[in-house]
């Protein structure tokens, strides 16, 4: 069973985003990249799938700031093979990005692709279907739970209104992860410092990096202050009065 | 649980045993007595399947993998009560329990509280995640301005390590000013290293995290090789402990004090400026590493004496007997763990003894402890009226800063 993990970087939120000067684009002066959290768990449920079932796990991402940190902290977790995309990606969309990962896709032969179901930087549409459609594979998104049964794999898929399908896929299949079965491990430092002298990463330069595929972004900006909301003042006393009287007036008290 | 003699592992007992041999005193541990005073003193001990006393235990039994299997180590909340009272004095703090920390965490059992804290450390410089470049935010509109090296570059007396929980929490933020404005008012010539600044890593690496401690002490030694100063002052006293004892093992040795050693040192040039009269009885309670572990009991409590209309009052657990505030060796990122086992918190019980003591406000000398003696004053009833100040606070306050 071999397992391709394509991951990505989105945005740190921890800093505060801004718009660069032209408009369009996120200002990347301060901006610090971290791993889409339902890619992390990803590579979680991945690794779960090895410890199970057996096999090799396979993490590819875009390079960027920290793509080899992650990466070596993948191989201490558990991954068998790293790969990194050369190339610029900084303004790369996600229909191109999938289309670089989908040529080193085909070359590796995965029995099965698990990609985050979402990002919150995706703006055309998530990795995982673009990918399944670009290498001709079956695509089944948030899924919460695998089983591997042969030459088919068992997903979990969670519906709105508490409702979990289960869905037979057969191999090769892409699935976009919308959470692993048990929440990312922690690896301590000193085994990434282990893996970082042991473990490789093999560079292929992305190919296909062409935007004109891509959606066009005419205007980038932070949420505007509507005029719906009225805002009370006064003391916690007057506030709590004022808050009764409007319930009274719109008929729910 | 039970404990069961099959199946044995000696080849994981072993190595962990022998392990200890090389830490500093750790081939004390051979001459564990097994009176259980370690277990008895331990504040979490009650509670804990294998207390550090039956760990020795396990490990003469051969029987170590089921200390592992436990999670109760994380109850641990390095406060050395344990190592302080032992006749046969074994590092049972510094060696055994944080060795079985770093074991757990090796194996990847450890509480997900703590992973987010280690994992935020590891990326952000600081446990609670908060972005690097707000870490001098706290000194907006203070006057005047503090010098952060980085960008003065100017040479210092005094590098003042401000330290993660003073920089970013917005409770200590007040005494974190206070200091400032203390350093200022004394004439001190003093900078801060600001964004740059990392963690110490001191709790981290008792909570088990030996690797990512020392990521972080190299981080701060290459910082303060880039700058000129004296002496270093901490606000933590997890940092002063790091730097004194720690971080010169690993080639980085300056001077440094915690910051109320360095203020009772400047007593009498302070003593004129305390003008405003505190009316209050104030009780002292000693952190667990600039008491108990670096001896430092005097200072704090001649800075507090100082302060006119004060009266120290003493509670019950005291000087090298205090009792922890349950936020070192990893505690301050264990809450939820350590309240599902406990359904207490040692911030509560310490509160009752400021109360019994009649003290009216209850003085700390640590980052960790305003937030949680503070929250802890409301769930206790007859804490109401208690007041926890930091001694920078009460200092400030006297003076007129």
């Amino acid at each position: 069973m071999k397992i391709a993990v394509p991951v990505k970087f989105v945005p740190d939120l921890v800093e505060e985003l801004t718009i660069d000067p032209g408009g369009t684009a996120l200002d990347t002066t301060w901006l610090r990249l971290i791993i889409s959290e339902f890619d992390d768990h990803a590579v979680e449920q991945a690794i779960l799938v090895k410890e199970k079932n057996g096999g090799q796990v396979c993490v590819i991402m875009a390079e960027a700031d920290g793509a080899d940190d992650f990466l070596f902290t993948a191989a201490a977790k558990g991954a068998d093979q790293l790969i990194k995309l050369t190339g610029d990606f900084s303004n790369v969309n996600n229909h191109a990005l999938a289309r670089a990962h989908a040529e080193v896709l085909k070359d590796l032969h995965p029995d099965l692709i698990l990609t985050g179901v979402q990002a919150h930087n995706d703006l055309d549409g998530s990795i995982g279907p673009l990918l399944a459609e670009y290498l001709g594979m079956p695509y089944v998104g948030y899924v919460a739970g695998i089983t591997i049964d042969g030459d088919k794999v068992i997903a979990r898929k969670e519906y709105a209104g508490g409702l979990i399908a289960e869905i037979e896929v057969k191999l090769p299949a892409v699935l976009g992860i919308q959470a692993a079965e048990q929440p990312p491990r922690y690896v301590a430092y000193s085994k990434i410092r282990q893996v970082m002298s042991t473990a490789k990463i093999e560079e292929k330069p992305g190919s296909a990096l062409s935007l004109e595929e891509s959606i066009v972004v005419s205007r980038m900006f932070l949420p505007e202050v509507a005029e719906r909301a009225t805002m009370l003042e006064g003391s916690p006393d007057d506030v709590a009065a004022k808050l009764i009287a409007i319930f009274k007036e719109q008929g729910t008290l | 649980m039970e404990i069961t003699l099959n199946p044995l592992s000696p080849s994981v007992n072993k190595t962990f045993y022998t392990s200890l041999f090389d830490l500093k005193d750790g081939e004390r541990i051979r001459t564990c007595l097994q009176c259980g005073t370690c277990s008895g003193v331990c504040p979490f001990g009650y509670i804990m399947k294998f207390p550090p006393g039956k760990i020795v235990g396990a490990l003469r039994a051969e029987i170590f993998e089921q200390v592992l299997k436990t999670d109760t180590v994380w109850m641990c909340v390095s406060c050395n009560a344990c190592a302080s009272f032992c006749p046969s004095n074994i590092p049972i703090t510094a060696a055994l329990m944080t060795r079985t920390k770093e074991e757990m965490l090796l194996a990847g059992n450890i509480p997900t509280e703590l992973q987010a804290a280690l994992e935020n450390t590891q990326r952000y410089g600081n446990p609670m995640g908060e972005s690097p470049r707000k870490r001098a935010d706290w000194t907006l509109g203070l006057q005047p301005e503090v010098n952060v090296l980085a960008k003065t570059r100017q040479p210092v007396d005094v590098l003042w390590y401000v330290g993660d929980y003073a920089s970013y929490h917005s409770r200590m933020q007040s005494a974190t000013k206070a200091l400032a404005r203390i350093l200022n008012a004394l004439g001190i010539n003093f900078g801060i290293l600001g964004p740059e600044e990392f963690s110490d890593g001191d709790s981290q690496r008792l909570a088990g995290e030996r690797g990512l401690f020392e990521m972080m002490a190299q981080k701060n030694g290459a910082l303060f090789k880039k700058y000129k100063f004296n002496e270093i002052i901490t606000t933590d006293p997890h940092a002063f402990n790091a730097m004194k004892n720690e971080y010169p093992a690993m080639g980085i040795t300056y001077p440094v004090k915690h910051y109320t050693q360095f203020l009772a040192e400047r007593l009498e040039q302070l003593k004129p400026m305390l003008k405003n009269e505190i009316k209050a009885k104030v009780a002292y309670h000693d952190p667990c590493y600039l008491g108990r572990v670096n001896g430092v009991f005097d200072e704090p409590r001649a800075l507090i004496t100082a302060i006119p209309g004060v009266e120290l009052v003493e509670m019950s657990h005291q000087r090298i007997n205090s009792l922890c505030c349950g936020g070192g060796g990893g505690g301050m990122w264990l809450d939820g763990f350590q309240w599902e086992k406990a359904h207490t918190r040692l911030s509560e019980w310490r509160i009752r003894e400021a109360v019994a003591s009649n003290a009216q406000i209850l003085a700390v000398a640590c980052p960790y402890e305003p937030p949680r003696f503070e929250d802890a004053t409301k769930t206790i009833q007859a804490a109401s009226q208690l007041k926890v100040r930091e001694i920078a606070e009460l200092l400030a306050e006297s003076m007129d800063l």
